[in-house]
């Protein structure tokens, strides 16, 4: 089986402006809902108490509602977690209250005005933990850029590190924007998806950017753009072959994963996706407009057959 | 011609090997098992322990299927869970005969059934984490502040006394934010008290400030020196680890973990606990003491004494057996309370050599004790543990002098082992800085159990669609990466196992990812193998080109995927770490296994045959497909 049967290079760099220009309307589009919408963080970033029941048949979201406002809670979200029988409530962190006791207090509550609920989880993150989190994911993730940006710069060049990382930063961007335009929860682990599609699409560029490289030694007489579209070409079999592998994997957590999964899986698909699109598509022309050339490559030869001249000259 | 050399197939063979044996203990699954540890921190679980416990098993007819002792634990295996309910019964009965004051807490557990010789290799199943086994975990936060205020206060009632003992005059000694400030009338009283409390206050800082009110126009500010915090600090936080030790014994969880976190948070995790209450109830209890005289008439009185043993004690006095089984009568009135002592060193008696603790008392607590021992020289006082709202006479000595300075010391029947433990009880009881809860996480077992199926699920199916569309697309080399994929699941656990690293529901997902990602080496490879076949190369030069050209991309690809791992696992906390571990190690594994490993299967097929074609799949080439065009 071989799905791909291309003959010539395929021009993409023909295109290289339009597929720019959609990205650009994807990303203004992100950062349109980030500022808007922003992101539905979930406890852990926030703060707050969130407690599992599972009731023995289908739950009554509004008795339960009506049980929390009886015992005095406010501000809290009720909400279905899968099945019908779970439930999931949401309390806000409450200065006076003493928030590690939330929990009995709602099982307590529950028990009174909406009676059946067994605990499955609770989760309780003081405001403290909460804003250390935000900071700790904050950190992880300029330390990956950096760290990415170092490794790829040492290896190649710095337009290649510059314009994978552009790409890939907004790729970071885009789901994040998915995630405020939909309002999807946004919690530790959907984090720990988005940080390790970074590195993963990152890949995408390492493997095109090392074909440039070997073209550019190897053949002469091509053009910047030319050499760009072969290398792509000849790298598309495995750039679809390595996403939709790793997709199946994505998917089966989708489709198996459950509720905790979900949302993790859901950024890890978003990113593949847009990690193909932007890796290959946008990572390149930025930098071909970066003004990468033929002597960044073969420069050395260059110095060392002209010092063999100078001997022989002598 | 591919081959590998003979050393490279022995490394392979032995990480394989490896792989093998320690991913094996995973798939044993669990027994029922029943575990006995030490509930008093004076009393350690010896393997010693054993006898009794096999003796009693023995004598009730009961059959184990193991035993281990080893540090502080004895745990026996049991066929079934009833033979274990069973057991359980009988150890408790055998180990605490007095139901009402248990010495150790028998709890039921569940042990990994794998071969006992598999344990002592340390090849153990992987380490569930609490979201996958369900229980319990706490962050506490010890309140630093707390502690230093409480020191200071303490502080301060010792430089009232000790000024007061040297006449030295002062208008008046206060705490005032971080710092305790003496005021006095004049200049001159001041430097006497500044040389006098420099002398005997190793622990704080003393400098002269001038006062605005008329009452003190000349200050002394006191403040603890940095070392000085520093210390009072690492000990609040090792003596409330040390209670919540002793308080979670109460609980009788099989297997808590109780971790400094930074330097002031407790992580504490109670796996199969469900009643969250019931544990939060006991995380608030102190362990102290108790000082109170002994009441000599009635304890020298053999018939009450027996009276007592069979439970008629006469009003007003308490009943208590010592240490060493005398019975003795307390009276009612507490003489101190733990909350006087400051400290609790263990020691050795300065005449008798004994092991011994010794306590530090605060002012007010020294003023008692040393008017108590002046007026009941010849008496015997006694000191009490209490633990668990249970008291204990560690010791009932005569009081032969009076005792003033606030130095107390108990001895008498000690080890010094015990000496130790007492020590840290008592600091532990008296000396905890106040805690808070900052994060709970509580999973119900069958939440636990519901992830570990969707976690399995979805690895499961997914590698089987991947394995099914690889080895279809890439025919026999999509087997061998299908392989080299297995291998690398196989390195995965049996590193994970080895390491006993914390495997949570994140953890399951970036296995499947990473699965997911490693086939990545693979498809390059193949790739390249398909393009330099197409190019014309030979199948052996094929082979040998494709990996060695792969080789560059896949460690580029490997190390940016590996720089966002280490930057998860560097920052990340709870489920994040979780995930991040696994990542980290999977990318190490799937390098391995996706070159080295896959390389050894291709060379082992291929490497001593002659080829004329390769079966990795269709390898389109445009030539071909012009020559059939011109023929048709």
């Amino acid at each position: 089986m071989e799905f791909f049967r291309i003959r010539n290079d395929i021009p993409f760099m023909r295109h290289a402006l339009k597929f720019n220009i959609i990205s650009l309307l994807t990303f203004l589009a992100a950062v349109f809902f980030l500022a808007t919408r922003g992101l539905n963080l979930s406890v852990e970033f926030t703060g707050g108490t969130l407690i599992e029941v599972r009731y023995e048949q289908a739950a009554e979201p509004d008795k339960i509602r009506q049980a929390l406002s009886q015992a005095g809670y406010s501000d809290f979200t009720v909400q279905n977690f899968g099945t019908p029988r779970d439930m999931l409530i949401r309390l806000p962190l409450k200065g006076e209250q003493n928030t590690a006791r939330v929990s009995e207090g709602v099982m307590a509550a529950l028990a009174a005005g909406a009676p059946g609920a067994q605990l499955s989880r609770v989760e309780f993150v003081g405001p403290q933990v909460g804003r250390e989190l935000a900071e700790n994911g904050a950190l992880a993730l300029l330390v990956v850029i950096v760290g990415i940006m170092l490794y790829l710069a040492m290896r190649f060049e710095w337009r290649f590190a510059v314009s994978a990382i552009i790409a890939n930063l907004h790729d970071v961007i885009i789901i994040l924007g998915f995630f405020a335009a939909f309002q999807w929860e946004f919690s530790l682990s959907v984090l720990a998806a988005v940080l390790a599609v970074l590195g993963y699409s990152v890949n995408e560029s390492v493997v095109v950017f090392d074909r440039v490289r070997e073209t550019f030694k190897k053949k002469r007489g091509l053009t910047t753009p030319q050499v760009l579209d072969h290398a792509i070409t000849s790298t598309i079999s495995r750039t679809v072959i390595t996403h939709g592998s790793t997709q199946i994997m994505v998917l089966s957590m989708l489709i198996f994963g459950g509720e905790v999964l979900y949302y993790f899986s859901l950024a890890l698909t978003i990113g593949i996706l847009f990690g193909i699109y932007s890796s290959v598509l946008v990572a390149s022309p930025l930098v071909m407009w970066l003004g990468v050339s033929r002597e960044q490559f073969v420069e050395k030869k260059k110095d060392e057959s002209e010092r063999a001249n100078d001997g022989a000259v002598v | 011609m591919n081959r590998y050399p003979l050393w490279k197939n022995l490394i392979v063979i032995v990480a394989l090997a490896f792989g093998l044996l320690y991913t094996l203990p995973n798939f044993y699954g669990e027994v029922p098992a029943v575990q006995v540890s030490s509930v008093k921190a004076t009393i350690k679980v010896e393997p010693a322990l054993a006898k009794p416990i096999e003796e009693a098993l023995a004598a009730a007819g009961i059959g184990h299927t193991g035993l281990f002792a080893e540090h502080g634990s004895v745990r026996v295996r049991f066929a079934d869970t009833e033979t274990q309910l069973k057991a359980r019964e009988v150890i408790e009965r055998r180990l605490n005969p007095e139901a009402s004051d248990p010495t150790y807490s028998v709890a039921l557990n569940l042990l990994s059934a794998s071969p006992a010789w598999m344990s002592s290799i340390g090849a153990l199943p992987m380490y569930l984490g609490l979201d996958l086994r369900g229980g319990v975990h706490f962050l506490l936060q010890v309140d630093m502040q707390g502690a230093l205020t409480k020191r200071l206060d303490a502080l301060s009632a010792d430089l009232r006394t000790l000024l007061r003992d040297k006449s030295i005059r002062h208008a008046g000694i206060a705490r005032e934010g971080m710092s305790l400030v003496i005021r006095f009338r004049d200049a001159d009283v001041r430097e006497k008290a500044r040389v006098l409390l420099g002398e005997n206050q190793p622990d704080l800082d003393f400098a002269e400030s001038a006062g605005s009110d008329a009452e003190g126009p000349f200050r002394l500010v006191a403040r603890l020196k940095p070392a000085a915090e520093k210390r009072i600090q690492e000990y609040a936080i090792k003596q409330n680890m040390t209670t919540l030790h002793n308080r979670i014994n109460e609980l009788g969880v099989a297997e808590p973990v109780i971790q400094q976190q930074g330097a002031d948070r407790i992580v504490v995790q109670l796996p199969g606990v469900q009643d969250t209450a019931k544990a939060k109830d006991i995380l608030g209890r102190t362990a102290t003491l108790e000082v109170r005289m002994v009441d000599e008439e009635a304890s020298s009185n053999a018939s009450l004494l027996a009276q007592a043993a069979q439970g008629q004690v006469p009003p007003g006095l308490d009943y208590y057996v010592e240490r060493g089984g005398h019975g003795l009568f307390l009276k009612r009135q507490v003489v101190l309370t733990g909350e006087r002592l400051t400290d609790a060193q263990p020691g050795f008696d300065g005449q008798t050599n004994e092991p011994a603790v010794h306590l530090t008392l605060d002012a007010a607590g020294a003023r008692i004790f040393k008017e108590v021992t002046r007026e009941n020289v010849g008496k015997r006082m006694a000191i009490l543990l209490i633990e668990k709202g249970k008291g204990e006479v560690v010791t009932a000595p005569v009081i032969r002098t009076e005792i003033g300075g606030g130095r107390v010391q108990i001895s008498g029947r000690m080890t010094t082992t015990e000496a130790h433990d007492v020590a840290l009880l008592l600091r532990a009881g008296s000396l905890a800085a106040p805690m808070e809860i900052i994060e709970e996480r509580t999973v119900g077992p069958s939440l636990g159990a519901e992830n570990i199926a969707k976690g399995f699920n979805s690895t499961l199916w997914g590698f089987v669609a991947l394995a099914l569309f690889i080895a279809v697309y890439y025919a026999l080399f999509g087997v061998i990466s299908v392989v080299a994929l297995i291998a690398n699941l196989m390195l995965l656990i049996a590193l994970l196992s080895l390491l006993q690293a914390t495997l949570t529901l994140p953890g399951i997902a970036a296995i499947a990812l990473t699965l997911g990602m490693a086939i990545d080496a693979n498809v390059l490879i193949n790739e390249r193998i398909r393009e330099e076949l197409r190019n014309g190369s030979t199948p052996h030069a094929a082979i040998n080109a494709g990996y060695e050209r792969a080789w560059g991309t896949i460690l580029d690809s490997n190390i940016t995927t590996l720089i966002a791992g280490l930057a998860l696992l560097i920052f990340g906390s709870g489920p994040v770490r979780g995930f991040a571990v696994v990542h980290c190690l999977g990318i190490l594994t799937s390098m391995f296994s996706a070159v080295v490993v896959s390389r050894a299967l291709v060379n082992a097929l291929h490497g001593r045959r002659k080829l004329d074609k390769l079966s990795i799949g269709t390898v389109w080439k445009p030539q071909m497909a012009d020559q059939k065009a011109l023929k048709g």
